[in-house]
């Protein structure tokens, strides 16, 4: 029994934060200084020149303003939609200072690249003379996408080879839908391909149906950007009762639902995890119409991987959030009926069950625990902290290999730096097929 | 206890603030309510001789700033498209009602005698408290040898004011157009022609925009444009300049100056009164905001003149003439270097690529170790220009210090560098 209307739910997943209009972008707008050598620039991931683009902005040039958006980041539109710009440029607006308030510069840079899609104009950037080249990208995420894009810009014939049936990766499948509506992942991936020389191939698994020798033999670069496809897991009775998944897997099928009010949502549901995915988690199972959301989490709020706008939305969608526990147990005869939590503490600077349990309803338990890199059986790579090793030109041990996003030790897991580490990749991969070649003459 | 209350050519107002002639005072009913908002006097929008003219549709252009505010606007409206009659009966009508209020009637007419007089008689006997003579219309009206085609030539000025003086026993006001070289022509060749007033700026010869579609200056009228009349707060500096150069002439610093032009805030008026002037004139903040502005005007004056202890407008009347000066007045030897408030710093970094680019390469811009910016003034380079603390955007954020270098006042006629040097510098130890 949910508690919504038809209607009401997929309301629920329409844009958390409504879209600028035109004046009330160009007056957030005139609220920027204009900063010589900004430091929202420095916290940018991608390093969008973000006064310039807000200039843009103001003097109405909007089709400019996307230009230098997407110059540094062709999935501008999705980090403005799913950025975490509060710990990212918008903690670093000087406008924090005086005013106490940043420049919504998450909501301005939707604002220049909608503007700019729903124009539908032709694709902004030009291809380089064919270099001769054959290059692949192996995930048509974030940072596969990104890789795909520049290496095109730079006259390469690129192929992506990824696994799901659809591009995006966490653009498609992991975001929470209210900040990814009305299907902006795919209208994304198909601005993208109009740059050309662009070719998708669906249901290709690394290590299952594809091999790395394979595509190293085939093509003259090849790029990882596989992204993190398995989950960590709670070791404890009862997790594979039914009722009880992954976080990412819940998120994907209501992401992959059109009409959202046909999913079933709990009465009790228990997300485990502190992270901005357990948060997307809980806050989407309360606006399905859960009637009881709880997310626990092991530690204090200070150490949530989540940012506190993360949190203080769980808190204002009525997730009860629940620190200091951990899950021993989950117990139910055919499928999840409770869940015994453990209260722990801090002893000695070490996490320790405190021996006082407590069991709360659970018919469904989600797990946000954490991600992993799912390819540790590619003996090929060097891996580092369980991930792929890259040195900083995003090379792997394996010449000719590169990878980035988040199935490499580097950096953060965030869409921005994924984007971030497809377009330099696909340049230092332009630099080594230009001295290979330089060396095979 | 501070009070508004004004003489200005005779003309006693319960406040300095009048609406110009203009369509705010377009007809009895635009009257009765800025009157009703506490409006000390109006002119009348300026009458002209019957057949009234022809107005067109689309009239007003603007010059906007980023956020929509209104730095300008232009308007290519003529005189009174009323017959005059109608205009007559309506001030007789206001003055019956509001008897402690003032209406000055503003008029044009042909460069001719009688026309000029036979209108100025016709409006004197509605009871008018003053005519004001319109030279300033720099649109359409000047097309008709109307307007600022006779303020553009100071015998005109002179020869239509002592027309009006003679026809007329009221006291008359002579409206300057800026779209001149020097304002002193005119307004010496008023005072000649015997006005007891000054009345000043007229609006700007000006082009608002260009529609790029339409590729036509705008407003547009079917396609077409026109250059009309600029006003507002954009063309108060130009307003300040005019009304400062007749407060500080011998020959004119006589006379009444009823100013106009930009006059938003109780700030923009205190600073004309500062400059000289008696009366004020507003006519698009009213058109941007309502007549209700005229409220804060008021009372801003007031609680400025209570800080200040200024009992009556009188007593800061023209206080900022006697500084203001030829440039070969200023001292040379004056020496202020800008300091940057680290406390209130944002780090923003505009001062530092102003100052750079554009200015002295006078300040310095480090990132400590944690990314922390600081901009620091160097003294040695700083000119003391003040661009910095201009395009600060946090006011006060950086002040410009006076640097006491114990050297005495020197201007430019005293110069030593100065190869026609004529005066020599008091020494210091002389000075009183």
């Amino acid at each position: 029994m949910t508690k919504f209307s038809k209607s009401q739910i997929n309301q629920n997943f329409d844009d958390l934060h409504k879209p600028l209009n035109r004046l009330q972008a160009i007056t957030e707008a005139s609220r920027c200084t204009y900063c010589y050598e900004a430091p929202c620039i420095t916290a940018c991931p991608t390093s969008i020149d973000i006064p310039t683009f807000i200039h843009q902005i103001r003097s109405e040039n909007i089709k400019g303003a996307a230009q230098t958006i997407l110059s540094e980041n062709i999935l501008g539109g999705t980090c403005a939609r799913a950025c975490p710009t509060e710990i990212l440029c918008e903690q670093a607006c000087v406008r924090n200072h005086d005013q106490g308030k940043p420049v919504e510069i998450g909501l301005l840079q939707r604002f220049a690249v909608d503007t700019f899609l729903d124009a539908d104009q032709p694709h902004p950037f030009k291809r380089a003379e064919p270099s001769g080249k054959r290059v692949a990208a192996v995930g048509a995420g974030p940072a596969g996408l990104a890789f795909a894009h520049r290496a095109a810009l730079l006259g390469h014939q690129v192929v992506i080879f990824e696994a799901e049936a659809k591009p995006g990766g966490l653009n498609e499948y992991g975001l929470a839908a209210y900040k990814m509506a009305n299907n902006f992942a795919q209208r994304e991936v198909d601005f993208l391909m109009q740059v050309g020389g662009i070719e998708i191939q669906h249901s290709q698994r690394l290590g299952d149906n594809l091999s790395l020798a394979q595509l190293r033999q085939d093509f003259d670069g090849v790029f990882i950007g596989v992204g993190l496809a398995a989950n960590h897991q709670l070791g404890i009775p009862g997790e594979n009762l039914p009722g009880v998944e992954d976080a990412t897997n819940f998120i994907a099928t209501l992401r992959q639902t059109a009409d959202k009010s046909s999913l079933p949502a709990g009465e009790n549901l228990v997300v485990i995890g502190g992270g901005n995915t357990a948060i997307d988690a809980a806050v989407q199972a309360k606006r399905l119409g859960s009637a009881n959301v709880t997310l626990v989490y092991r530690r204090g709020e200070e150490y949530m991987g989540a940012t506190a706008w993360e949190i203080d939305l769980a808190r204002k969608n009525g997730v009860v959030i629940l620190l200091w526990a951990k899950p021993i147990a989950i117990h139910g005869g055919d499928a999840a009926a409770a869940i015994v939590l453990e209260k722990t503490a801090l002893l000695e600077g070490t996490l320790q069950g405190t021996g006082n349990t407590l069991t709360i309803p659970a018919d469904k338990v989600l797990k946000a625990v954490g991600q992993k890199y799912a390819l540790a059986d590619e003996p090929s790579l060097d891996l580092a902290k369980g991930k792929i090793w890259v040195n900083e030109r995003f090379e792997t041990n394996l010449p000719g290999v590169f990878a980035g996003g988040d199935c490499v030790h580097l950096g953060e897991d965030l869409t921005v730096q994924a984007v971030e580490h497809g377009k330099r990749a696909a340049h230092a991969m332009g630099r080594y097929l230009f001295t290979i070649s330089a060396l095979e003459i | 206890m501070t009070n508004l209350h004004c003489n200005i050519a005779g003309i006693d107002s319960i406040n300095p603030f009048w609406l110009a002639s203009a369509p705010p005072t377009d007809k009895y009913i635009n009257v009765k309510r800025a009157f009703d908002a506490g409006w000390g006097g109006v002119v009348w929008k300026t009458l002209g001789i019957d057949p009234p003219v022809i107005n067109t549709s689309s009239r007003y252009g603007v010059h906007h700033d980023r956020s929509r505010g209104i730095l300008g606007i232009n308007n290519i409206e003529l005189i009174s498209d009323r017959p005059l009659a109608i205009n007559l009966a309506e001030i007789e009508q206001i003055r019956r009602e509001y008897p402690d209020r003032v209406v000055i009637g503003s008029m044009m007419a042909p460069i001719e005698k009688s026309a000029w007089q036979e209108l100025a008689v016709k409006i004197a006997n509605s009871g008018v408290h003053g005519l004001e003579l319109n030279f300033g219309c720099p649109h359409g009206m000047c097309e008709r040898g109307m307007g600022s085609a006779i303020g553009q030539v100071p015998e005109m000025v002179e020869q239509v004011t002592r027309w009006v003086r003679q026809a007329v026993d009221l006291p008359v006001f002579t409206k300057l157009t800026p779209n001149i070289t020097n304002i002193l022509w005119s307004a010496e060749a008023a005072q000649r022609g015997g006005c007891h007033g000054l009345a000043l700026i007229n609006t700007v010869n000006s082009i608002t925009s260009v529609d790029l579609d339409l590729m036509a200056p705008t407003p547009t009228v079917d396609g077409k444009g026109t250059h009309g009349g600029y006003c507002g707060s954009a063309v108060k500096p130009i307003a300040l300049n005019m009304v400062a150069e007749i407060a500080r002439n011998a020959e004119t610093k006589q006379m009444t100056i009823s100013a106009i032009g930009g006059i938003e805030t109780w700030r923009d008026a205190a600073e004309f009164i500062a400059l000289g002037a008696s009366g004020l004139q507003v006519c698009t903040a009213a058109m941007l905001y309502g007549f209700r502005i005229v409220e804060d005007m008021k009372a801003g004056l007031q609680n400025f003149m209570a800080e200040k202890g200024y009992a009556h407008l009188d007593d800061f009347r023209g206080k900022a003439v006697a500084n203001t000066v030829d440039w070969n007045d200023l001292n040379l030897n004056f020496d202020s270097k800008a300091f940057i408030k680290q406390a209130q710093c944002i780090g923003c970094g505009r001062c530092h690529i102003a100052c750079e680019d554009t200015s002295h390469q006078a300040i310095r811009f480090d990132t400590n170790s944690q990314g922390l910016r600081r901009f620091t003034v160097l003294d040695d380079h700083c000119v003391g220009c003040n661009l910095c603390a201009h395009v600060c955007p946090v006011p006060d954020c950086i002040e410009m210090r006076t640097v006491d270098n114990g050297q005495p006042r020197l201007t430019w006629p005293q110069h030593p560098k100065n190869p026609l040097r004529t005066d020599v510098p008091v020494s210091k130890n002389t000075e009183v």
